[in-house]
Parts: structure tokens; C-alpha cells; sequence
């Protein structure tokens, strides 16, 4: 049995005088112990909302969700306030992305740490503080019992995402959710917060799913990647074989918009043509072929099926035809 | 077949700019500056897309708009065509404006929501008498939007109702609606989705090829940048620590916050990620408000030695064919004379005010900016 | 070559081909959709209609006094609500009802004058803060901390307390004068988050003018706010107004339909004999906030940016 076990997921916003929208549309993943699986996508393709709904961190009124989320074999979706409240910090962990919004700005951010301790652990204050100390110079904080006093204000960017991380994995949960972390840092202080978790995460074992957009990103980090559109899951790949033979037109067309280092300077960055907005809904076709280079008239009318290839899951009616370079690289 | 010597365009000398930071109860009281730009020299040749990279604190955005007198120069000069633009007043500094334009990073908020697209990229043409003939203005309004791929129909339309990349391009028509000679683009598609990124920096090539403009590009995307530059010029902390053209400043960096950089940016190819080495710095940057003595980078350098480096600035000085750096050690470390060794990361005393990744503070009124 | 001329013609992605929705038509749109802004502009929208129609509407004539010989104030005696008269008659035995009524167009006029002035002056102030700065500005602000330290209703009191000869447009300028450092220090505000925004660095760049700047650019998007604060402030002009005259600082005159004042005169002298003639300007007075109010919030909502999708 895996540690966690996404079956069909949906999301759906309900607004008051408005169509329901579909956030996420039927999502399946697994995620086994110490794995670390990618979420990738764009903006509005679910990713962030998947977290949230599997952390029960959606808001009581204006959406629906449905389907089995299986914690260890306890489905979350179904378990009361309080349960989830015991899970949360203690089994699951969650890193956002703005940690200055995340941390609350008028209470220190040693308080912060042992509060999680004291609840979870069942330490006294003075045991929780000392814990603190350690789990801050774990994370890389320097001079970590003077921290304990300030403010998030008071810390740069990069420390209060260091400090997030640590409040997480206070409570050596299981699975760590890490929803872009690093989107709103400096690039070498980004580089820095995923040394960090990959660290972290092989020396404790802990799973971890990271929802990023940035591809570089998941090829450094994910074992396993799944790659989202218009609230499904649209290809799924173990992460050689993702970059290496992109099978999705929208995975393919991803990387090969993307300047890289590695390629030659001169090549055309290959766009994809329009925006997100241009999609049909998934019931009538592929919400992608509006923008698919690869379209047949079979993708807008009927919409494909999840189903395996070659290893890992593909949702297409006419996938790219390996072998394909991704990118623009010279190999 | 001899070419002759690139034209410069625009030439900065040892340009500043520093922020006062106030405090007090009835009066103000200046108690300190933040020093956003440190003396830069820089010169950007007609034609040649200049790209400006460096992260948060390094000044990159306050160089691109002292350069165009959005922000002002507290000391230097930026001399565009032959003028000192930094000594300009008034209607001559208005005038002058038409020939150097922005682009913003923030599709939505660089447009005036309560404007038509018609009207924003009227107001430049007014500002300076192009919209005499109503004929040829209302053609070239349909020129402009048409080269940046927008229908006509957009015209009536308002930004709020138009995707981040549509709206980046309104923005971009705007910038080449009064027909300026150079534009600087501050984080043009940082604020887009991927896939949409590629379009706008398509776009953007393909202008410069037709129109002949000059570009200097701020971003903190280095693999954007190398696509779309000639020429590059890293910074840090308020100075220009390296600059090269785009293929050697990859292919050979020396300034060890330049191979730092490099070093970090996730490359999306797991066979790449997983085989090289990375150069972790540590620690966090300086305020820009109290930037360390000597070498600005000397707290973080992995290369730091014992002499020199904290009390000493290094200049700008040429390594190499149109290659400059500032750092004392620069051939010792490409020569591997010097090793890297750890560094202990050191304490950044930040209070609200200081904190870098927030903008410049605030000026004191609406005329200072006009 | 040739590939980039076609790539000029067709645009790279299409646009929904109806026309342009200004922001204040999608504004009002949303209103139309919210019973609680609708609430609010039938109240508001009923209150001006009275107030303008009043004397048309009004059975009676609101300054005869039909009953008086029925009115014996020696022995509390105030006709109540009878045929012909549905709330009944005041002290002077003119009927009440018609006394409302027309007491709606005073009491309006007295708020919208309030607020306008108060409206106009603030955004003077605020508007040459905001766009000279420097010393003007701290010198202005530090004018409307001063008045904006003094408790609203005291402000008033003391402003009519200066007139010799106590007046409605006592109660007037009094209650514009609470409303001056409110707006000035929401257009000071608006205007300094206006000129700090890049459309605004972007017409510098144009080389648009100072003045064309500061009239197309940061006004125009600095009024919503005091727009919405405007419909809030004619809710407690109403009520400031009536406090005014209730503490007996306003008109003289306390025959006026006026509601403040006849609330004034119910609740000092009449309590006791006829409570009705308190608690009808009185109900009336709320309810008129309460439509205001709920226009101005409902206005807010629909104004704000972070509605939009």
C-alpha cells in the first residue's frame, strides 16, 4: 500500500450566480514512502488546489470535493475536523510559497516552532525550545537561539522559507507538501532551499510532493513526475524518461519553449500558440487542442483516457512520436 | 571585410543612485541611504541587446530607470546620443524621453485600467504632436498593434480584459508607439506563464530585427537573458561585477558570484541536474543600506582571500576581449591557482525598512517623479 | 523575411469579439447582481424620490395646524394616529406624516450639502498633498492629523459653537468640516499609491505632461475610494446633523420639518406624552443611513480589483 493514494479527485468552485468550475478534474496519483513526485503544470491547472484538498486546507463553503484520498489507508476526506487537525503537522507537512504570508508576523518565530511541538510532540516549552534550536540549524539558520526571538519580518527571504521548512518537518511527518517554495526566491537562494529539502528528505525519509512550474526544478528534484493541464493529469513519467521522450504535445511544446543553458543560443524558442484560456472543456474533447500543434479532429470531440505507455501514463489521442529530442539541445 | 567600430548608443559613467532612508515624527530626518546603484560604467552600442542580470537588492531595475531619468541619478552621467540625459530639465527632459522607452514587468499594473487601448497607445503620439493626421495616426495605430499580433478589434477594448501576454504586448506597442531608438525592459516576461514567455521574447527578437532598436534587458532569468542578449552584465549589490557577450560570460565566467549564479539555475534535464556541480552560497545578501567593506562580495566568496579582497573595491578592469571583471583574483581562480573553501554564513541584521526584496522607499512626492 | 510579414497579419491568438467593458460598467454590473446593493439603491433611490416630490405627495399641508384646538399640552394631550391623519399630529397639531415628508427634503439637502463640501474641500487638500509633497504636504497632513484627532461629533459641536447666530448652515458647515480630513487623507492616500504604480511611470516615459499625468492618469483611478466613502459619509451627515440639532446647535427655528429636529423636539419634550413623535424621524433617520450605507459598501465591493476575474 502506498503512504498516500489519490483516487479521482475533483474539485469543484461553486460562486453564487456563476457556472461551476472544475479545479481538479479527476485527479489519481500515488506517492510512496520517501518518493518524491512532481506536480507540474501552469498557472490554473490545479496543482495548488490539489494540495490544498489534500491537506483539507479549502475553504468550508463554495466548493465540492469529491473523491478518496488515502492516508496510510485512512481516507482524509472523510475524517472529521478534529482528526485532520491531529494529521496535519504531525503526519503531513506543508510548505507554501510566500512564507511571509505564511508565518504569522506577530509571533515570533521560535513560538511558531514549539507551538507545532508542543501539540503534536506533547513537549514542555522548554524541551520544544531546545528541539526549535536544532531544527533551525538543521535548515541551515544561522546563530538558530537568537532566531528564536525575532519576527519573520525581521529574517530575508530565504530564511523565512528555511524557517517553514523547519515548522513542517518539526513533527517528522511522513509526507511534506511543498507547493512552489522556492517561486518567490533569488535563483541561488532558490538553489540553496532545494539543496536543502533534497537533503532533508533523504536523511529523514520523508515523501514529498513538489508542485512547481518550472521544469528545472522537477528534473532536479522529483523521481517521479505528473504533468497537469486544465485540472487532469496529462502525463505521467518517471523523470529520465519525461525529459528525454516527452510524449504530450503539451509536455513536448513546455520544453521546448524554454531557453535552456545547455542549448545552443541562436535556436527559436518555440512558443505555444495562445494562452491558457483557449481550451474546451474536457467533456467534449481535450482541453488542449485548441493550442496543439499535434490536433486531430478526434481531439475535439472525444476526450482521451488516461492510459499506460511505456512505463507511465499518457492522456493523448496523438502523442509526439519518439525518439524526440527535448528542448532545443545539442545531444 | 572590416567593420567599422559599433556605434555607441548610450554611455554611463559612473553612475549612483542612492535612496535616502527617513525617519522622524514631525520632521523627516535622513539617517541613512540605501545605495541602489554604486557607480556603474557602462556602454550600450546601437543594435545590441544589453541584457542586465543580477537578483533582488543588485539594482538592475534602478539602473534601467535611472538610465531613462525614472528614477533620479544622485550622481553620474548617462549620456544617450552625445546629451547627458541626467542634466536635463523640464521640456527638454520630456522631449528627450520619446527616444528611450519601457517596458514594465507587471503587464497589469504598467496599464491604466480606466483607459482603452486606443487611448494608451494614443498619449505618447499626442505627448508629442505624431497624431496630427488623423488618417496616418489611425493606420499606424493598426500598425502598431498588428506587429505585435493583436487584432484591431483590441482597440476598444480595456487590460482587463486581455491575458498577461496580450497585455505585455499592449505594453510593448505602447513603448514603440512614439518610435523610440532604445528600450529597456524591466523583467518583461518574468510575470508570465511559460508557455506564454516564449511569444513575448519571440516577439521582442523579431522587433529589433525589423525596427533596429537597442535593447537593455533586466531580468533574473539567465537562460532568458543568454537566449535574447549580445552582450551581458551581471550585478551585485549596487555594481557591475562582470561583463562579457553572452557566449563567453557562459561558456567562462570568472567572477565567482557569476559562476555561483550560473551554478544554480535548474537546467530541465535531470542528466544534467544530477552530474554537475553546484556552488552553493551562503548566507543571505547584505542590506544594501550597509554593504560590506572593500569587495561587496567578499562575505559570500567561496574564493575570498586573505588580502585585499575585505578592504580593497576591485574595479572593472578587462581580462579578456571586451571581457570585464571586478575581483582582484580573477585569473588566479580561472587558473585554479586558488581553490574554493566554505563559508560561514553571516548574520543579516534586516529591519522592514531595509529588507531587500521590497522596492526602493518611497519618494517624497509626485512632482519628484515628473 | 517573407514568414515575418504573414506573421504580421494574423494576430497570434484570437479575441472574443464583443465590444469594450469599461471598468465601470463591469462595476455596475456586479451591483445589479447583489441583492444587498439593490437594497441599498431602492432605499436611497425611495428617500430622494420623497425628498424631491415631497410637497406633491405630502395629504397636507405640513405647516397647518389642523388639529390645534385637539392639543392640550397642559394635560399630555397629542391626537394620535386617526382618519386622515395616519401618524397622528405634533404639538402643534400639523400632521405628522406630511411633516416627514417634506422633513426629507430638508434633511437631505443638509446631507448632501455636508458631504459635498466636505467632499470638495477634503479632496482639495488631499489632491494638493498628494501632488506637490515636500512641505506642503507635511504641512497639510499634519493640519488633518490635528482635526482628525478630535472626536468627530466634538469637531462639530465646537465649529457651531463659533456661529453667533446658529443657523441650518451651521449644522451644514459643522458636519462638512468632520468629513474635510477624511477625504483629504483618502485622495492623499489614492494619489501616493497612483503615482508609485507603473502606468504612471509609463506616461512619464512617454513624455506625457505633469498636468495631463495627474488629471487622466492618478485621478481618475483615485476617485473610487472617495466615491464610496462619500455615499458612507451622507449616511452620517444624516445622523450628525440630527445630533447637531438635537443638542440644539443648529436652526433656531424648531418649527422646521426637519427630521433631526423633530426627533430633537420628540425626544426632549414629548416622550412621555406622545413617543411616536420621536420614534418616526428617528426610524426614519435610520433607515436612510442604513440604504446609504449599504449602497456605499455594496459600491466598495463592486469596485475593488481583487473581484475581478
Amino acid at each position: 500500500m502506498a503512504l498516500l493514494e489519490v483516487r479521482d479527485l475533483t474539485v469543484d468552485f461553486v460562486r453564487r450566480g456563476e457556472r461551476p468550475f472544475t479545479a481538479v478534474d479527476g485527479v489519481s496519483f500515488d506517492v510512496e514512502p520517501g518518493q518524491t513526485v512532481g506536480l507540474v503544470g501552469e498557472s490554473g491547472c490545479g496543482k495548488s488546489v490539489t494540495s490544498l484538498a489534500i491537506m483539507r486546507l479549502l475553504a468550508r463553503r463554495g466548493n465540492k470535493v469529491s473523491g478518496s484520498v488515502r492516508f496510510e489507508g485512512t481516507d482524509l476526506l472523510r475524517l472529521s475536523d478534529k482528526d485532520m487537525r491531529d494529521r496535519r503537522g504531525r503526519d503531513l507537512g506543508m510548505v507554501f510559497q510566500d512564507p511571509l504570508s505564511s508565518l504569522n508576523p506577530v509571533i515570533p518565530i521560535g513560538l511558531q516552532i514549539t507551538e507545532v511541538l508542543e501539540r503534536h510532540r506533547g513537549m514542555s516549552r522548554k524541551v520544544a525550545s531546545v528541539e526549535a534550536v536544532d531544527l533551525l540549524n538543521k535548515v541551515g539558520i544561522p546563530d538558530p537561539s537568537r532566531r528564536l526571538t525575532e519576527y519573520p519580518h525581521q529574517l530575508s527571504g530565504g530564511m523565512r522559507q528555511r524557517a517553514l521548512i523547519a515548522i513542517a518537518l518539526a513533527c517528522r511527518p511522513r509526507l511534506l507538501i511543498a507547493d512552489e517554495p522556492t517561486t518567490a526566491l533569488d535563483v541561488t537562494i532558490q538553489a540553496q532551499i532545494l539543496a536543502l529539502l533534497r537533503e532533508l528528505v533523504q536523511d529523514t525519509g520523508t515523501a514529498l510532493i513538489m508542485i512547481t512550474h518550472d521544469l528545472g526544478v522537477v528534473a532536479g528534484l522529483c523521481d517521479e513526475v505528473n504533468v497537469l493541464y486544465g485540472g487532469k493529469i496529462v502525463e505521467r513519467a518517471q523523470r529520465h524518461q519525461l525529459f528525454a521522450q516527452p510524449r504530450h504535445p503539451y509536455t513536448h511544446g513546455l520544453l521546448a519553449s524554454i531557453p535552456r543553458l545547455d542549448a545552443g543560443r541562436h535556436e527559436k524558442l518555440i512558443p505555444i500558440r495562445g494562452s491558457v484560456a483557449d481550451n474546451i472543456p474536457w467533456d467534449g474533447g481535450c482541453a488542449f487542442a485548441p493550442r496543439c500543434p499535434n490536433a486531430l479532429p478526434v481531439c475535439r470531440e472525444v476526450s482521451p483516457r488516461l492510459v499506460p505507455d511505456n512505463g507511465g501514463l499518457l492522456r493523448c489521442h496523438n502523442p509526439v512520436r519518439p525518439p524526440v529530442a527535448a528542448g532545443g539541445g545539442i545531444r | 571585410m572590416t567593420n567599422p567600430a559599433p556605434e555607441v548608443l548610450l554611455e554611463v559613467t559612473d553612475l549612483k543612485v542612492h535612496f535616502p532612508i527617513k525617519r522622524g515624527i514631525v520632521i523627516d530626518r535622513t539617517i541613512g541611504h540605501v545605495f541602489a546603484v554604486d557607480g556603474v560604467d557602462l556602454a550600450i552600442r546601437r543594435g545590441e541587446t544589453y541584457g542586465l542580470v543580477g537578483e533582488s537588492g543588485c539594482g538592475k531595475s534602478t539602473l534601467g530607470r535611472a538610465i531613462l531619468r525614472l528614477s533620479e541619478p544622485t550622481a553620474g552621467q548617462v549620456v544617450f546620443d552625445g546629451t547627458d540625459v541626467a542634466k536635463l530639465k523640464g521640456e527638454e527632459l520630456r522631449k528627450a524621453r520619446r527616444r528611450m522607452q519601457m517596458i514594465f514587468q507587471d503587464p497589469l499594473g504598467s496599464l491604466d485600467p480606466r483607459q482603452s487601448v486606443e487611448s494608451i497607445l494614443l498619449e505618447g503620439m499626442r505627448a508629442h504632436g505624431l497624431d496630427k493626421d488623423k488618417e496616418a495616426t489611425q493606420s499606424r495605430l493598426r500598425q502598431l498593434l498588428s506587429a505585435v499580433g493583436l487584432p484591431e478589434t483590441a482597440l476598444r477594448k480595456y487590460p482587463h480584459e486581455f491575458s498577461g501576454g496580450q497585455r505585455q504586448r499592449i505594453g510593448i506597442a505602447r513603448a514603440l508607439s512614439v518610435e523610440p531608438d532604445l528600450i529597456v525592459a524591466d523583467e518583461p516576461v518574468s510575470a508570465l506563464d511559460v508557455s506564454v514567455q516564449a511569444q513575448v521574447v519571440n516577439l521582442l527578437e523579431d522587433l529589433q530585427a525589423q525596427l533596429g532598436l537597442t535593447y537593455v534587458v533586466i531580468a533574473h532569468d539567465l537562460a532568458v537573458v543568454r537566449h535574447i542578449s549580445d552582450r551581458i552584465g551581471v550585478m551585485y549589490l549596487g555594481a557591475l561585477v562582470e561583463e562579457t557577450d553572452a557566449d563567453t560570460l557562459y561558456a567562462n565566467p570568472m567572477h565567482p558570484y557569476t559562476r555561483a549564479l550560473l551554478s544554480a539555475i535548474p537546467v530541465p534535464d535531470p542528466v544534467v541536474e544530477d552530474s554537475r556541480e553546484q556552488i552553493l552560497l551562503a548566507g543571505d545578501l547584505p542590506s544594501p543600506a550597509n554593504p560590506p567593506t572593500g569587495c561587496r562580495f567578499h562575505t559570500r566568496c567561496p574564493w575570498k582571500q586573505a588580502s585585499l579582497c575585505d578592504t580593497d573595491r576591485p574595479q572593472l578592469r578587462e581580462v579578456g576581449r571586451g571581457h570585464r571583471v571586478a575581483c582582484h583574483y580573477a585569473e588566479d581562480i580561472r587558473e585554479g591557482r586558488i581553490q574554493p573553501h566554505e563559508v560561514e554564513p553571516e548574520l543579516v541584521e534586516l529591519s522592514g525598512l531595509l529588507n531587500p526584496d521590497l522596492g526602493p522607499p518611497d519618494v517624497g512626492s509626485v512632482s519628484e517623479i515628473l | 523575411m517573407n514568414t515575418l510579414l504573414n506573421k504580421k497579419k494574423e494576430p497570434i491568438d484570437k479575441l472574443a469579439a464583443a465590444a469594450g467593458h469599461s471598468l465601470g460598467g463591469e462595476a455596475l454590473r456586479r451591483m445589479l447582481r447583489s441583492p444587498v446593493a439593490i437594497t441599498g439603491a431602492v432605499i436611497t433611490g425611495l428617500f430622494v424620490l420623497l425628498a424631491i416630490f415631497a410637497p406633491l405627495i405630502a395629504p397636507k399641508d405640513p405647516f397647518q395646524r389642523y388639529l390645534q384646538d385637539k392639543v392640550i399640552l397642559g394635560q399630555g394631550i397629542i391626537p394620535g394616529s386617526q382618519a386622515g391623519y395616519p401618524l397622528g399630529v405634533d404639538d402643534f397639531g400639523r400632521d405628522e406624516l406630511s411633516r416627514l415628508l417634506v422633513g426629507a427634503q430638508n434633511t437631505l439637502l443638509v446631507g448632501v450639502l455636508a458631504t459635498v463640501i466636505g467632499v470638495a474641500v477634503g479632496i482639495l487638500i488631499g489632491g494638493l498633498a498628494g501632488a506637490f509633497g515636500g512641505w506642503v504636504d507635511t504641512v497639510l497632513m499634519r493640519m488633518v492629523d490635528v482635526m482628525l484627532s478630535v472626536p468627530s461629533l466634538l469637531l462639530a459641536i465646537s465649529v457651531a459653537a463659533l456661529f453667533a447666530k446658529p443657523s441650518q448652515w451651521t449644522v451644514i458647515i459643522a458636519v462638512s468640516i468632520i468629513g474635510v480630513p477624511i477625504f483629504a487623507r483618502l485622495l492623499r492616500g489614492s494619489m501616493l499609491a497612483q503615482r508609485n504604480s507603473d502606468h504612471v511611470l509609463a506616461a512619464t516615459s512617454l513624455g506625457v505632461k505633469r498636468g495631463a499625468i495627474v488629471f487622466r492618469h492618478m485621478l481618475p483611478n483615485s476617485l473610487g475610494p472617495v466615491i464610496v466613502q462619500a455615499t458612507l459619509t451622507l449616511a452620517t451627515a444624516i445622523l450628525e446633523a440630527a445630533a447637531l440639532s438635537f443638542l440644539g446647535l443648529g436652526d433656531a427655528d424648531q418649527n422646521r420639518a426637519e427630521w433631526g429636529i423633530m426627533l430633537s423636539k420628540g425626544a426632549k419634550q414629548f416622550l412621555d406624552v406622545r413617543p411616536e413623535l420621536a420614534y418616526y424621524p428617528a426610524i426614519a433617520i435610520i433607515v436612510v443611513a442604513l440604504g446609504f450605507t449599504l449602497l456605499g459598501e455594496s459600491l466598495r465591493e463592486a469596485l475593488d480589483p481583487k473581484n475581478r476575474r
